[in-house]
C-alpha cells in the first residue's frame, strides 16, 4: 500500500507568527493591531469558503501550542473534563469572550470621543492591569489608535495564557476545544451547511 | 479491526487528527466535524491522541468488509 507522506508547507511555519506578534506588541502596542488577521482570516474562510481551513491548516496559535506540547514536552498530555468541549461552555465562552471584545470596542470609543483617556495597561485575564508604558511612546496615529492596541493585545495575551494553561493540564491544543474563534467558524460553517442541505 | 470513530457532536472541527493522520485518512466536512475514511484508517490511534475534545476514539469495529 501507498502511504503518502505530509510535505511541510509554509504555513506550517506559522507558529512563528504568534510568537513575532507578541514581541513586536511587547515594543510597540501598535502592532497589536495585526492580531486583527487572525480575527477577520478565519472568517472569511468560514462566511466564503464555509471551511475551518484556518483553524485546520494556519493557526499559529494552535501550532504554538502544539510545538510546546507536543514537541517540547510541555504538556500532561491528558484528556480534559468533558464540559470543555460541551456545547454550553463553549458558545458560553464565547459569548463572554464577545462580551469583553465589546468592552474594548467601547473604550476605545471612549478614547476617541474624548470622554476618556489612553491608559497604558495591558490587562490580564480581564482583571490584572499590568503597566505598559514603554510600548507606546505616542505618534502619528490619534491616541484612540492606541488604545484599541493595548485592548486588542490584552485580549491576544489572555487567550494565549488561557490556552498556554490548559496546553499544560491537559492535551497539547485544548485550547482549541473552546476557542471563541474555532466556535465561531465552526457555528458558521455549521449553518451553512444546512442551507446546502436545504438546497437540495 | 480497530478504526477511529467520530463523534460529531462533540467535534470541534480544529483538524488535528487530520494533520496527525499519517494515512490522510481524515477529512474536516465542511468544517463541521472530522469524517474518518474507514477504508484508509489503520486504527494506529495518532488522532485519539491529539484530539482535544476527546470526540474521535478508537473502536473495535465489525469488518464490514468495505
Ligand atoms: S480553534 Fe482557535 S486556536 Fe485552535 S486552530 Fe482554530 S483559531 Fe486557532
Ligand atoms: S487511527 Fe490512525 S489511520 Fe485511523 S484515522 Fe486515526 S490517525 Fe488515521
Ligand atoms: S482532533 Fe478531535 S475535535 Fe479536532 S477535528 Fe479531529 S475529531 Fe474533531
Amino acid at each position: 500500500m501507498k502511504v503518502a507522506i505530509r510535505k511541510n508547507h509554509w504555513y506550517d511555519y506559522l507558529w512563528i507568527w504568534s510568537i513575532v506578534y507578541f514581541t513586536l506588541g511587547f515594543f510597540n502596542i501598535l502592532f497589536a493591531w495585526l492580531g486583527l488577521i487572525d480575527f477577520i482570516l478565519p472568517l472569511i474562510f468560514a462566511i466564503v469558503g464555509g471551511n475551518k481551513w484556518f483553524c485546520n491548516h494556519m493557526c499559529g496559535r494552535g501550532q504554538l501550542f502544539w510545538m510546546l506540547g507536543r514537541n517540547l514536552k510541555c504538556s500532561r498530555q491528558k484528556q480534559a473534563p468533558k464540559w470543555i468541549s460541551s456545547k454550553w461552555f463553549r458558545y458560553g465562552f464565547l459569548a463572554f469572550f464577545m462580551t469583553m471584545f465589546g468592552t474594548m470596542i467601547f473604550q476605545t470609543y471612549l478614547v476617541f470621543s474624548g470622554a476618556g483617556s489612553l491608559r497604558k495597561v495591558v490587562k490580564l485575564f480581564w482583571t490584572f492591569k499590568v503597566p505598559w508604558k514603554w510600548a507606546y511612546n505616542g505618534s502619528v496615529f490619534p491616541d484612540w489608535v492606541a488604545q484599541f492596541g493595548f485592548g486588542f493585545y490584552s485580549l491576544m495575551l489572555t487567550s494565549t495564557l488561557i490556552g498556554l494553561i490548559v496546553m499544560v493540564l491537559y492535551k497539547e491544543r485544548t485550547w482549541c476545544a473552546f476557542c471563541p474563534m474555532g466556535t465561531m467558524t465552526q457555528g458558521i460553517c455549521k449553518l451553512k451547511a444546512n442551507d446546502k442541505l436545504e438546497d437540495k | 479491526m480497530k478504526k477511529a470513530i467520530n463523534d460529531k457532536n462533540r467535534c470541534v472541527a480544529c483538524g488535528l487528527c487530520s494533520t496527525q493522520c499519517s494515512r490522510q485518512a481524515i477529512d474536516i466536512y465542511r468544517g463541521c466535524y472530522a469524517v474518518v475514511d474507514s477504508k484508509k484508517c489503520v486504527g494506529c490511534g495518532l488522532c485519539e491522541k491529539a484530539c482535544p475534545a476527546g470526540s474521535i476514539k478508537i473502536c473495535e469495529g465489525e469488518d464490514t468488509g468495505i
